[in-house]
């Protein structure tokens, strides 16, 4: 057991600041891919109450896609399909677009459970005191919404950490990427993966406890 | 055209045979774990053990499932035990799914209320009974609609496995690609492949909603 | 005739159900009219009806001579359009529907702020006022979940007051309360009866409506089976139907 630590503390320094810039890129592409994929679930989210059919048929086959077809075939297609028709991304660019995208369709129903949740009566209220529907929507409904949805999209973006890693595989330098090439390098590949393993736990579990915390005060302050 | 028909879904859908099987038996591993875990989880007073449950979960379902499946074939290879792609597939992925699955049945047990269990109790059942034909029969059924929805994503999640040279969907496209070029195509199909596996799958789950009631907070 | 409401052949239908078969009635100003009747008869549908909440599928509604909730040309107004219409009529619901993320004082003066467009200060006193009427301005800092129900309804109260309507509705103000609660609410209904506003109030509290109203209108199926004087109609009913849903809810 004790060999076992003491290859880490020999390779500390050789492996930390390489892990450390390559876990930076992880947290960039999560970080941007979460805030395309919050922007469009939103809009995704209230268009599938919109009044259009068409419209509400689009939305509706945008998620029935993207709930069938994996993060990683949507990162493949991305980056290696895509310029067989001209259009050529970088690898983070793509990752980013691709992970926006997938996840796009998952924040869309955090938003619709989080809308739906909303009594009718307080649309009402709202209107019968001569609120018009955007200041209703914006004064009255979304910081009821947000109370309700914070949990499920700490979750999300959780997952779409998660899934970040998938990213290794389209070349771009985050954590796995770099923790395979030091696995090549140093042939210790079961030291270097537990300690990317514990670099990915250490940001995902205070998220998902901060997620479970909200819920439970979500769920308490229902009565 | 000819080549899609002859090479490319031929390739892929000997791929999806893999997928589907590997999802079959990671599910049932998931499914049946995690059960264990969640009725072992429901006695409270054997503080080691909820704390051990605890830690399994938060172990697996917070880290990438990319890294347990390094760790299981590359990692644990460097020390002698080695263990081949498709079986390291099917543990990872069901020791991940384990955890997973362990959640949704404890949300199960939650949404029971205190009121199946002291009814149990007055009739003079003991735990192990109150859990064996009061709670488990209901918390199952309300789990079903998100273990449907856990199934859905194990299936999307097969595709990972292709990175620890499992020969399944994306494998299949990995290497057609290398040979042929033809990647728009071939990325295109696979996705598609995948797309209409789904969609019998979420049509199951969506019976299983309607049925069951709605989604438990997995 | 100056009425304040002028509702006209109001019909309203879900798919195949017609609620409503042709109801028609005016309210002048100062005016207190209690609608009563059987569940189902569409009372609370037809009160909906005035703000356009529901809307009707045949009929016009006035408000003070205008039309409401329909433009130049038959056409219908959007929610955008009907704001500053519902504006002028304050609305109390039987699930009070008081804004949980907002405190007691800040569920009265919003609307007083973003809709009639006062400044925060001018706001927040008049909030306070109103408050000071149901008598919970010591609670002006609370959040409705702290409060009782009946609480509740009287900041609802409020709120619809701060709007300084023309026209109050009511719609079963007290159903949903626990009986012990339901008199603080109705005294405050009657307070604001006395000082001469103009109100249209569902209830199912009889003896209430015979206090309150100047008239009773009793719906049945959609119709007006009786109207009259608050106190003739409940206590001395012409009509067997009347007599056999008074006879019923008196006890």
């Amino acid at each position: 057991m004790l060999e076992f630590l003491d290859v880490y503390a020999r390779h500390a320094d050789q492996w930390g600041p390489r892990l450390a810039d390559a876990a930076v890129v992880s947290a960039r592409i999560s970080i941007l891919g979460f805030m395309l994929a919050a922007v469009l679930g939103l809009i995704l989210g209230l268009a599938q109450e919109a009044r259009s059919r068409i419209v509400r048929t689009v939305v509706r086959g945008y998620i029935v896609f993207f709930r069938g077809v994996p993060v990683l075939a949507i990162l493949f297609l991305i980056y290696f399909g895509l310029p067989g028709v001209g259009i050529v991304f970088d690898a983070e660019p793509a990752a980013v677009v691709g992970l926006g995208l997938a996840f796009a369709a998952q924040m869309a129903e955090v938003f619709r459970a989080g809308l739906g949740a909303i009594p009718k009566g307080q649309w009402e209220a709202a209107m019968s005191a001569g609120f018009r529907p955007a200041q209703t929507l914006l004064l009255i409904i979304l910081p009821q919404v947000v109370r309700i949805i914070a949990a499920p999209v700490i979750v999300t973006f959780v997952a779409l950490l998660k899934d970040s890693s998938l990213a290794s595989l389209i070349t771009v330098n985050e954590l796995v990427l770099e923790g395979r090439a030091l696995a090549t390098e140093y042939f210790l590949p079961l030291h270097i993966y537990i300690w990317v393993g514990a670099m990915y736990f250490l940001i995902a579990f205070p998220l998902s406890m901060l997620a479970k915390y909200l819920a439970k005060r979500a769920r308490g302050a229902r009565a | 055209m000819e080549f899609w028909l002859s090479t490319i879904m031929p390739g892929l859908l000997t791929g999806a045979v893999v997928t589907v099987s590997v999802t079959v038996a990671s599910l049932l591993i998931a499914v049946t774990l995690g059960f264990g875990l969640a009725v072992l989880r429901q006695f409270p007073r054997v503080r080691l053990l909820n704390f051990a449950i605890d830690a399994y979960v938060e172990f697996f379902r917070n880290i990438p499932a990319l890294s347990h499946l390094f760790i299981l074939y590359f990692g644990l290879a460097a020390v002698g035990i080695k263990i081949t792609s498709i079986p390291a597939a099917i543990i990872g992925l069901g020791l991940i799914g384990a955890a997973v699955t362990c959640d949704i049945y404890r949300s199960g047990f939650l949404a029971l209320g205190i009121g199946q269990v002291e009814a149990a109790r007055a009739v003079g059942m003991t735990p192990v009974q109150t859990i064996r034909f009061i709670l488990s029969p209901q918390a199952i059924r309300v789990a079903l609609p998100p273990l449907g929805n856990y199934a859905l994503q194990l299936m999307k999640d097969t595709s990972i496995v292709s990175a620890i040279a499992a020969p399944e969907i994306m494998f299949y496209a990995r290497s057609m690609v290398t040979s042929s070029f033809q990647t728009t195509l071939i990325y295109s199909s696979a996705a598609m492949v995948y797309l209409l596996m789904s969609l019998p799958l979420a049509y199951a789950v969506t019976r299983l909603e309607h049925r069951f009631g709605g989604k438990a907070n997995a | 005739m100056s009425s304040l409401l002028s509702v006209q052949d109001l019909h309203k239908s879900y798919g195949n159900l017609e609620v409503l078969k042709g109801i028609g009635f005016d309210l002048s100003a100062g005016e207190k009219l209690a609608l009563i009747g059987p569940s189902g008869s569409g009372k609370s549908t037809c009160l909906r009806c005035v703000n356009f909440l529901e809307k009707p599928t045949s009929g016009t509604i006035l408000l003070g001579g205008e039309r409401v909730g329909v433009k130049a040309g038959e056409r219908p107004m959007s929610n955008r359009e009907l704001a500053p219409q519902r504006a002028q009529m304050g609305m109390v619901f039987q699930g009070f529907n008081l804004w949980p993320h907002l405190s007691v004082r800040e569920n009265v003066a919003t609307p007083v702020r973003k809709v009639q467009g006062e400044s925060a200060p001018v706001a927040r006193a008049l909030a306070e006022e109103m408050l000071a009427k149901v008598r919970l301005d010591h609670k002006a800092d609370a959040m409705p979940e702290q409060l009782s129900g009946g609480q509740q309804q009287r900041v609802a109260i409020a709120r619809a007051l701060a709007q300084r309507p023309k026209l109050m509705l009511f719609d079963e103000p007290t159903s949903a309360l626990d009986p012990e609660l339901v008199g603080e609410v109705l005294n405050v209904i009657h307070e604001l009866a006395d000082e001469g506003r103009t109100m249209l109030l569902v209830t199912h509290e009889i003896a209430f409506a015979r206090d309150v109203a100047d008239r009773v209108m009793f719906l049945y199926d959609g119709l007006i089976e009786e109207e009259g004087p608050a106190r003739e109609v409940i206590e001395r009913p012409q009509r067997d139907r009347t007599k056999a849903f008074l006879s019923r809810m008196h006890g």
